[in-house]
């Protein structure tokens, strides 16, 4: 996993609440056996009509929006535990999600690949999407290490696990962690 | 203090702890199936870590599996290369698989209770977020991505931050024709989307109490719709019951031992929970979603609600439905009758039970769809094929079918389908298409009508 410490880029405003992992991923393209491809077809049916035309009305086709920092409405990433929407958004370039609430599954699988999901009042988003919707070259910060979003509308302070933190700064992951609790874990099957 | 029954099996099942972080959690059981394991196996294979135990996981294919003609190779190139990998990882790893046409076969939480897999104290995961469905026997279910899948394979262990805790209690009698699933669907159109995130939530009261194990299925399988990690009831006479004599459940001794440790499972009288809800069973009606998440839902009484609410009005134009306006009279082309929510034996009694002697309307397309096939041999040695036969419902294969349309089972776009399973997010069941989410038995009344009616005005 790439380490994550500091991010400062653009964002791109998604003004949609309840964005469920169906609309970031559909199922329809669940059928492949690798992580790669998926940013290909993150929000496929929102990104092109019907008849595979670009939908110039949806935010992502909107060329003043750009950056590797999506800020989204309430309840992001809620229904399906595809870990697809995360291979999606991080293949798409996502790096950041903020959000005033997220859904527990998609949280762990944001933070299991490299995207740093960030929880902010539902106050400071409504600023926010409002700014960088009307201004999009809106710079934003985000400081892992001292758990910041600093932008024009102010800074706000974001909750992360503290393991998770140091998963993201150092670039780890889950597994080799568990890995070396082998023994730990055998004592415990043995006791059972 | 007291103990939930979710600290109690939690508690069970704790290998570490991480100073201000999370814990190791054993798993007892991990399932899986074609669609989010391929990735986990290739990360285990890049790292050179084998599974580690292999006996503890069990395989089924039925995300994106055909339910006609599955005795054929299947046409679609990528469900085809999904489905072999799923064989091909089994094979090398020595896991157990069901793959299509075993008599185990079907919707992962579908075969694993009525197996005997699923068992009371136990924590299971699957790479499915209707893992929840598991927690009615009193067991620590959830969904997790596939990272965490890869994290069980290498060590039968997730790392975990201990959940809050929730308890829902529904007392009192519930209605004629109201179903589990409609109480389910009234708990969330009353608490919202997101109302349980952060928690593991524990449902009680005499309703859940008095309610079958399929029933109580459905009420876990639909926690997740709220937000909730999953969804737990107590294991009682009801649990052990049903348990006793599956082929995977413990016999004799041993299930007797099991089951005095499982009767020890249930809350403490002086446990407190972070957060209580409690419903009046009198309040409920059979329910319909009108929108696209599983909150939106309305009594069959009610209207569609006048709010002015950018959600709301965004997925009432995705739905072509009008502020105030009632479901009933509308016209429905399709119905779905199956899904990990919906697709057991009971089900398919009940939609049997009212369309005996009636016969499907000719505009309807009735899709019933078996969870396993188990639940497929049940149907026809009970005799409901020949009333679904007879009726003009077709009676297809068991899988996961039109819930999620990965196989070809879509409904068109623009279409209505009244149907069974968990969610009625936009193209869930096929680009474009429409679901409105309801009971077996309203979507057994709406399939006779060829329209929405309100099914409690047939049966006082």
């Amino acid at each position: 996993m790439e380490k994550f410490v500091k991010l400062i880029d653009t964002a791109v405003p998604l003004i949609t609440e309840n964005v469920d992992t169906d609309q970031i991923i559909p199922a329809r393209f669940l059928k492949a056996t690798d992580k790669k491809g998926f940013g290909d077809n993150v929000f496929r049916d929102w990104r092109f009509n019907k008849d595979g035309s670009v939908n110039e009305d949806f935010v992502l086709n909107n060329k003043s929006f750009k950056g590797s920092i999506l800020v989204a409405g309430d309840n992001f990433g809620c229904g399906s535990s595809r870990e697809h929407a995360a291979w999606a958004l991080a293949g798409y370039g996502f790096k950041v999600v903020v959000s005033s609430f997220f859904a527990d599954i998609f949280k762990g699988n944001a933070l299991n690949n490299g995207i740093l999901p960030i929880q902010v009042s539902e106050e400071y988003l409504k600023k926010l999407l409002k700014k960088v919707t009307e201004e999009p070259n809106t710079i934003v910060t985000v400081d892992l290490e001292n758990q910041e979003i600093i932008t024009a509308v102010g800074t706000s302070s974001f909750e992360i696990n503290p393991y998770k933190k140091v998963c993201m700064i150092n670039g780890y992951d889950d597994i080799d962690f568990l890995v070396s609790k082998k023994d730990k874990i055998e004592a415990f099957e043995a006791s059972l | 203090m007291g103990k939930t029954l979710f600290d109690k099996v939690w508690d069970a099942h704790v290998v570490d702890s991480i100073e201000n972080g999370p814990q190791v959690l054993y798993i007892d059981k991990h399932l899986i199936h074609e669609v989010t394991s391929p990735q986990a196996f290739n990360e285990l294979k890049e790292r050179g870590i084998s599974v580690a135990r292999p006996d503890k996981i069990v395989a089924t294919a039925d995300h994106n599996t055909p339910t006609v003609n599955q005795h054929l190779p299947i046409k679609d190139d990528l469900s085809r290369n999904q489905l072999e990998q799923l064989t091909k990882n089994c094979k090398e790893n020595n896991i157990t698989l069901y793959e299509l046409g075993h008599e185990n076969n079907g919707i992962v939480h579908v075969i694993a209770p009525e197996l005997g897999i699923t068992q009371p104290g136990m924590t299971m995961v699957c790479g499915d977020s209707h893992t929840s469905t598991h927690g009615a026997f009193g067991t620590i279910a959830f969904g997790i991505g596939t990272s965490q899948v890869a994290q069980v394979f290498a060590s039968q262990c997730l790392l975990l931050q201990k959940p809050k805790s929730l308890r829902v209690s529904v007392n009192g009698k519930l209605r004629n024709g109201v179903l589990p699933k409609d109480v389910i669907l009234y708990i969330i159109a009353q608490l919202g989307t997101n109302s349980g995130t952060g928690y593991f939530c524990e449902y009680a009261g005499n309703v859940f109490e008095e309610m079958s194990m399929e029933g109580r299925m459905t009420v876990c399988n639909m926690s997740i719709e709220m937000g909730a990690r999953g969804g737990m009831i107590a294991p009682d006479q009801t649990t052990f019951d049903y348990v006793e004599g599956k082929e995977f459940a413990p016999k004799g001794v041993d299930f007797d031992k099991k089951v005095a440790y499982w009767k020890t499972l249930p809350s403490d009288a002086d446990a407190t929970f972070d957060q209580e809800y409690t419903f009046n069973a009198e309040d409920i009606e059979p329910m319909l979603t009108f929108g696209t998440n599983p909150g939106m839902g309305i009594k069959i009484s009610e209207n569609i609600p006048e709010d002015n609410d950018v959600s709301l009005e965004k997925s009432l134009s995705y739905m072509n439905f009008q502020k105030g306006e009632s479901l009933i009279d509308k016209k429905i082309n399709y119905v779905f009758i199956g899904s990990c929510t919906n697709s057991r034996i009971e089900d398919f009694r009940e939609v049997a039970n009212y369309v005996k002697g009636k016969q499907k309307a000719q505009n309807v397309n009735a899709w019933l769809v078996p969870g396993s096939q188990k639940v497929a041999k049940q149907i026809e040695e009970e005799g409901l094929k020949t009333v679904f036969e007879a009726a003009g419902f077709q009676l297809r294969q068991p899988g996961c079918s039109a819930c999620l349309a990965m196989n070809d089972d879509k409904i068109p776009e623009g279409e209505y389908c009244v149907s069974t399973s968990n969610r009625n997010f936009e193209g869930r069941q096929g680009q474009g298409s429409r679901t409105i989410l309801a009971s077996p038995l309203m979507a057994a009344a709406t399939a006779v009508e060829g329209k929405i009616i309100d099914v409690t005005k047939q049966l006082n």
